[in-house]
This record gives structure tokens, sequence and C-alpha cells, in this order.
């Protein structure tokens, strides 16, 4: 990647040095915006400048369009969500031929969020965006919860996660990240085996398996059972992964998700050793959250008398 | 927050927000945030019920259906209440008559407090000077909302419950019929239960009259980005999609709705159910 960072809107405050490099790829700030909670950017720029934005990661874009799931698709739970979209995209075409020029024309950095049902199914939509200049990273979504059949959540199996990674590899030039998902015993094992298989970074961790019920009714609240459970209710988990991760893989990007409302939620997974972090739910909650969270983060560095948001892994004592 | 009230069995919320209150249309919605720490963590989204641009309040009506709307019914005048909006695509004007080139006659339908909308809307239409009338449900009187108020919005005003406690026994598509043919009806707007709507759109479909709805589906977001919001629509090329009603509609045509698919088989449904 040889294009230089972008500059920072005018809305970016002086202070501690936010920019960072993730696999290679310049970034104006270490916050990006989650898949599947930020569209494809378009809703958003009537809130926020998508330059300031560390990177776009897009809403999952499959080689077909998906229609999704019936509603109710939405529950709020305590301090969280459930959720069960069911992967409505419009197919890696049309987001080839609206979407991502969109977000090339808005200036925005761009991390295509890449779901299939199987290995070869990845790796062609990949290699359709490995044609893409303005594709800045691809991330694999190998975790989403809400598929059909539990073996498409690839990444509750080394193995399989392995190999979605390494066709997805073989088929594109651009940096590649594999987002796991938490459910599993190990979640180390998993990433391990995808770093071993080529992936040159970590999205830690994708919503949880969830489930939750109208007593009054007595049916579940979600037409599809079960849902993906996000927001702050699952920030531990998150943190706790991002920890085990680093420590075991020392020198693997991680990108921490999970639960950030603010900067200081952000700066828990960059002590614990994330590069970066990916704001999800709270834009839900505040369209501007990406960017509320690179200042709150800015402003948390300041007060730690950190000059910049690279250094602050090594300040982090383990020990208590 | 500046005043929160009773509606008979619902409770309304005014906030000051000049903005929203000077750029919202009826049909449009905001988010509400319930408290600060976020254990409460997606914004309620509720129809715009009141706007005064003059003043620069808005007005919402909610029901307590579980913790959160109940926290909100518990906010004091002079506490922050964090408000996201306008969001959403407001009712559409309607087409121009059919009938001599006069403003159309229309016919606004609300189910419960989903009524909330049709206060802004008779008042955009009159100011077109539409003829409207105006016809409400509810399950029981205490859950028309405002009929004191709905009575002044047009020239006539019909009210139906389930249980008879407040004008006609029986739900809105009974005497919407009779409605539309002796009002010379030209343009319908419904708000209300998604089960409400499905009947009330194809009471007017029978009838030749255009009808505009106004959904309630589960949102997270409002400004569509989660997709959690959708409504299946057919775009006249017979195979469907999911638009989202956030900013697609909430808005619709409710003949481009595909309320089957929604489970709704096309039949008069009792006005104050909930949406499944």
């Amino acid at each position: 990647m040889t294009r230089a960072a972008p500059a920072p809107g005018a809305g970016a405050m002086p202070g501690p040095d936010l920019s960072i490099d993730l696999c290679g790829v310049p970034l104006a700030t270490p916050v990006l915006a989650a898949s599947g909670c930020f569209g494809f950017g378009r809703e958003m720029v009537g809130f926020l400048d998508l330059r300031e934005v560390g990177a776009v990661v897009t809403k999952s874009v499959s080689l077909e369009p998906r229609r999704g799931r019936p509603t109710p698709r939405m529950a709020e739970t305590p301090s969280g969500m459930l959720n069960a979209i069911g992967l409505q995209n419009p197919g890696v075409e049309a987001f080839c031929a609206t979407d991502l020029p969109f977000l090339a024309e808005a200036g925005a950095r761009v991390a295509a969020s890449v779901v299939g049902r199987s290995a070869d199914e990845f790796a062609r939509v990949a290699a359709r965006l490995a044609r893409e200049d303005a594709v800045d990273l691809i991330e694999v979504n190998l975790s989403c919860p809400n598929v059909e059949h539990r073996g498409e959540v690839f990444a509750t199996d080394p193995a399989a996660a392995a190999a979605v990674v390494r066709a997805v590899k073989a088929a594109t030039g651009q940096p590649v990240l594999a987002k796991l998902t938490a459910d599993v015993t190990d979640v180390v094992t998993v990433a391990r085996a995808v770093v071993e298989a080529g992936a040159d970074g970590l999205t830690l961790i994708n919503t949880l398996l969830g489930m939750a019920v109208d007593v009054h009714r007595r049916r579940p609240l979600l037409a599809a059972g079960t849902g993906g459970l996000s927001g702050p209710a699952i920030r531990p988990v998150a943190v706790r992964c991002t920890w085990q991760v680093a420590a075991a893989l020392p020198g693997v990007p991680i990108v921490g998700t999970g639960g950030i409302l603010t900067g200081e939620d952000a700066a828990e997974f960059l002590l614990v050793g994330a590069r970066a972090v990916a704001v999800g739910t709270a834009s839900f909650v505040d369209p501007r959250a990406a960017v509320e969270v690179a200042h709150g983060l800015a402003a948390y560095l300041a007060t730690q008398g950190v000059a910049s948001v690279a250094g602050l892994p090594t300040l982090f004592r383990p020990e208590r | 927050m500046v005043a929160r009230g009773r509606a008979g069995a619902y409770h309304t919320l005014t906030v000051a927000a000049p903005e929203i209150a000077a750029a919202a249309r009826a049909g449009q919605f905001v988010g509400v945030l319930v408290g600060t720490d976020r254990s409460f963590l997606l914004r309620r989204a509720f129809s715009v019920h009141a706007a005064d641009p003059a003043v620069g309040t808005v007005g919402v009506v909610f029901d307590v259906v579980g913790p959160g709307t109940r926290a909100l019914a518990a906010v004091r005048p002079g506490e922050a209440v964090d408000v996201l909006g306008p969001l959403g695509r407001p009712f559409a004007p309607p087409a121009p008559s059919g009938n001599g080139g006069g403003p159309p006659a229309c016919l606004l339908v609300g189910g419960g407090y989903g009524t909330a909308p049709l206060f802004l809307l008779a008042g955009e239409l009159r100011a077109r000077g539409c003829p409207v009338d105006v016809l409400i449900g509810a399950s029981t009187a205490a859950r028309l909302l405002q009929p004191e108020g709905c009575a002044l919005l047009g020239r006539s005003l019909t009210a139906t419950t389930d249980d008879g406690s407040a004008g006609r026994r029986g739900v809105v598509t009974d005497p919407m019929p009779e409605l539309l043919a002796l009002a010379g009806t030209e343009q319908v707007y419904a708000c209300g239960p998604m089960p409400m709507l499905a009947a009330v759109s194809r009471t007017a479909a029978l009838a030749g009259v255009a009808c505009q709805v106004a959904v309630e589906e589960r949102m997270a977001c409002g400004t569509g980005i989660c997709f959690s919001c959708v409504v299946p629509v057919r775009d006249g090329h017979g195979d469907g999609r999911m638009a989202r009603s956030c900013v697609e509609g909430p808005v619709f045509d409710g003949a481009a709705v595909a309320w089957t698919e929604l489970g709704l088989a096309p039949a008069p449904t009792r006005a104050g159910e909930q949406a499944p």
C-alpha cells in the first residue's frame, strides 16, 4: 500500500498522535467502524466525515445478493442487543458498482468484509474485490452466528477457518483480517490456525450467539430464534480474547471490537494488545460514535501523558 | 425535557429541540435515549406527534411496554433527554385530484398510539385545502389517542373500539368502506399496528383508493445502518426485497408492502393488537 494516510478532517483535534499502521495500511486513527454496524457508509455522511473514521469495515458482502432473515431481527437486552439480520447485502457486483465508488469518493479507507458458504465462495468474492483499488483491506467474516448451519461459522473449527483464509489469501493481494468468534473453547487455537494460513491480522470478536424469550407470548424475541449479542454486555469477553491472543501471538495486528462506546473503552483493548479497535453497536446509538470514540481516545492519551497511541500497549501492567 | 403527561393509557413527552421542531414532517420519527448509562442501550423510535417551530418543542406519545419505556415515563421535567431526528421519510402529499382538480379528500386512519403522526398530517393536509376525515380505533376507550383532539383535525371523526367502550364496536375497517364512499376519499393515510395496516391497505385497494401507511417495525439505529427494521416490498417486478423502514419508510405505499410475507392474511383484524 503506497497511499498516504488520509488527511484528518477539519474536526480533528490536536494532541496525541492517533495514526497507526494496520497490516501495511496507514490509518488516520485506530478507530474503525465495525462490519454490519455502519452499512456501506452512505447513510453516515450526514453525520460525520468518513475520512475521520480509521477505516470503514463494510457490511459483509457475499457472491450473490442475500435477502436476510424475517423480522423481528432485533431485540434489546441488558446493556446490549441481539440481532439476526442474516447477512442481507446486495452481492459483490452491486457493491463494486455502487457502494465502493461512493466510499472511494468520500475518501474512506475501506476494509471490505467478505462472507461465503464455502471456502470457494469466499475466494470468489475476494478475487472480485482484488481488482478494486478502493479496497484497502479484506476482512474475512468467519464468525457470523446468523447463518443457517453452525457449519457456516467457520471460526468454530480451526481447520475450516484456516481453509477459508488460505483460499482468500490465494485470491487477493490485499491484506487479510480474519474475524473470529469467542464462541469456542480456545480462541487462541483458532487464531493461530488462521495466522498460519496466512491471515495478516485478526478481528476479535464477532457477536456471541444468544437468545431471549418473550415469556408473556412464550416465544423467542427474534424470528430466527437465536441471534448475535453485541454491545457493552460483551466487552469483557472481547477484551479477554484480545488479551489472550495478543499474548500468544505477539506481533499479529489485532482489531479489538465488542461493546466500545467511549475512548476509555477503546483504550482497554489497546492496552491489552490490540493495534486498532472497531466501533459497532455504538454507531446505532450515536451515528458519530466512530469519530467521538477517537476524540475520547485522544483525550484519554493526554491524561496518561502518552504522545502516541502506538505506545499504549507497552504501558500495560498485567500483574495489577 | 419540558413536559410529561398522560393521554388515556399512553404517556406523552415534550422536549425542547428547536431544529427537529422546525424540520419535522408528518410521518417522521425521532430516536429517544432512555437514561445516560446505556444499560438501556438503544434509542426508542417514536413518531412525531407534535412539533411547534415557534416554541421549539417536539412531542411524542408512547405506551409503557417494558422496562425502557417504564423508565422513560419516570423522566422529570428539566432532565436532559437525548433525541435524534427527524428521521425517516414523511407522508407524501396526495396525488392531485382526479375529480375536477380541487384538493383531494383524505381519510386518516389511526390505531392506538399509531394515531400520533396524524395530528401533524392533518395540519399539513388542511394547509393544502384538503378535506380531512379521521378514523381511529383501539381495543378500549382508554387506548384511543386523544379522541377529543382528533375531533378537531378534520370535518369528521369516527371511532371504533373492540369492546364498544367508545365509538362503534368493531375495528377501523368496518366503517371504512362507507366513509370512503361518502367522503369521496382519494387518499388514505394510516398508522398503527401492522395487522391493522394490512387490513386498511386491503380495504383501500378494494375501493380503488391510494393508501400510504407508516409502519412499525422493531428498530435498532433509525439511520439505515443496522438493517433490523426491514419490511418486504414489491417494486413492481414481482420479486420482493427487504426495505429498511427507517430510511425508505416508515411511510410506504400500502399496495407495495408484501403483507402476506409478514404472516398477515389480507383480512380485517383488530385495531388494538400489537404487531407480531
